[in-house]
């Protein structure tokens, strides 16, 4: 079976899908920090106890749940010129991932703060604090690990989801593939190396996640 | 805010609690319940589980709000203004005020309720810290002593995983009182320790009595209702049924479902 491999085409493809791979970990990183620091604040709003934010958030949040990442891409590319954003197809490709995982985040948030024995907020409502002082100094501090798990899954969904900005022509790894997979018809091979690709990437990541818990996270 | 004259406040108790009542759905967790605990003094409220006590007790503090009655603490009552002077309309108060009211009453817990991410320590400073304005070097220096009035010094670095209920439980009554409160207010207090560490947070709460700290203490303890107690309280079904000095009440009970209840915990 080995020897139907191309070994010369992938030869080939390394550096052109190497630059694509490169493109795609800027691309998560920025959409991992935005999506994570929005999911957060959008988490923090939706237990504020402000009906109004709390409406829109669980909008918000419905809304990106209730529909296909894929078609939540074509939205913000062909939205955000209308409104008089123009940002280009990288940009684009960036905000929708963040906003779709600050939706899923914002959840994770949620549920983290709701975890927390309400016995806590009790003795801190009991010797004087304010709900913004129990939330501030008591809830939040204590939900980084529990969610630690639930938000390397949110993580993990958005890198996979960055294969889809290939759609709206993102130069990024799944984009890359298509092109070698184009010029020289090898599918099998490139989608192979895809499928490595990503998987050493998520490796990482759930690496950094499990590290995180053991060692930073641990009281 | 009902603030009485300080002739008037000095004959009055120091804790007033009138009608208290509180419904869950159909059901009275908590019947017009009056009682006033004067300063210095120690109340234990006794009665079968079920019959409001906790209720009651969380209700002085708002933890749980009351359907009608009123608490007044030294003379202010808590968790309600009036709108009018001169009329009946009483509204909630804000957020914060009953925060701030909150910091006048200890609360200690049936399960504790430390903050599970904090040392000993900081358990304690965390009050006077953020809720009091105090520095954070202030406020652990305050919490130091605290800690070693409840003798737990050298464990005031641990987590509150790494201590023994009854440990726990004397960081909890630490923690209130670094904030220097008029009143405490105990939720059986040792009902999940296990029986050798109930007598370390007696003691403590026994010298908390003798340093003239007023506390409304619900409990099991007969004992310690017996020996510490100015006055004892028997609920039952929500009501308050009877209520004297602890020998009147444990020795002569009047009403019978006193005694039915006392011949069954005093074996």
């Amino acid at each position: 079976m080995l020897d139907n491999i191309d070994w010369e085409v992938v030869q080939l493809a390394l550096p052109l899908l190497t630059e694509g791979l490169w493109n795609t970990v800027r691309i998560t990183v920025l959409a991992i920090v935005i999506g994570t620091l929005a999911g957060f604040l959008l988490g923090l709003m939706s237990v504020s106890r402000v009906k109004i934010l709390e409406w829109v958030i669980a909008a918000y949040v419905d809304f990106v749940r209730g529909t296909p990442l894929l078609i939540q891409i074509f939205l913000v590319y062909f939205a955000l010129p209308v409104i008089g954003i123009e940002v280009g197809e990288y940009w684009a490709g960036v905000l929708a991932l963040s906003f779709n995982a600050a939706g899923f985040i914002a959840e994770v948030v949620r549920a983290g703060i709701g975890s927390i024995d309400v016995g806590q907020t009790e003795a801190a409502k009991s010797i004087g604090m304010t709900y913004r002082q129990i939330l501030v100094h008591i809830l939040l501090p204590q939900i980084y690990r529990p969610i630690l798990p639930p938000l390397t899954n949110e993580l993990i969904t958005l890198v996979k989801g960055s294969a889809l900005l290939s759609v709206i022509s993102v130069y990024e790894l799944t984009r890359a593939g298509q092109a070698v997979i184009s010029q020289y018809f090898v599918p099998l091979e490139i989608y192979t190396l895809l499928a490595l690709y990503y998987y050493v990437l998520i490796s990482l990541l759930t690496r950094l996640s499990r590290w995180l818990e053991r060692k930073v996270l641990a009281y | 805010m009902a603030v009485l004259s300080p002739t008037e406040t000095a004959l009055k108790p120091l804790l007033q609690v009138k009608g208290l009542t509180k419904r869950y759905g159909p059901s009275t967790a908590v019947s017009h319940c009056s009682f006033g605990v004067d300063e210095g003094k120690t109340v234990v409220i006794v009665g079968p589980s079920g019959s409001g006590k906790t209720t009651l007790l969380r209700c002085i503090n708002y933890l749980e709000i009351p359907d009608a009655g009123q608490v007044i603490l030294k003379g202010e009552v808590i968790g309600q203004r009036q709108i009018h002077k001169q009329g009946q309309a009483w509204k909630p108060i804000s957020e914060r005020a009953l925060a701030r009211q909150r910091q006048r009453i200890g609360f200690v817990f049936q399960r504790f309720n430390l903050f599970a991410h904090l040392s000993a320590l900081d358990n304690v400073a965390v009050g006077p810290h953020r809720v009091l304005g105090l520095s954070r070097s202030a406020a652990q220096d305050l919490a130091a002593r605290q800690l070693e009035r409840v003798f737990l010094k050298e464990h005031s670095h641990k987590r509150p995983h790494q201590l023994s209920g009854g440990q726990q439980q004397r960081v909890a009554i630490a923690r209130c009182l670094a904030m220097s409160p008029d009143l405490m207010l105990f939720d059986e207090p040792t009902s999940a320790l296990d029986p050798e560490l109930v007598t370390e947070v007696l003691e403590v709460m026994r010298e908390l009595a003798r340093d003239g700290m007023t506390m409304v203490v619900v409990s099991h303890e007969m004992g310690f209702a017996r020996q510490v107690a100015q006055q004892v309280i028997f609920m039952d079904e929500g009501s308050i049924v009877e209520q004297g000095e602890p020998d009147a009440i444990f020795d002569r009970p009047q009403e019978p479902r006193t005694q039915q209840f006392l011949s069954k915990v005093l074996v």
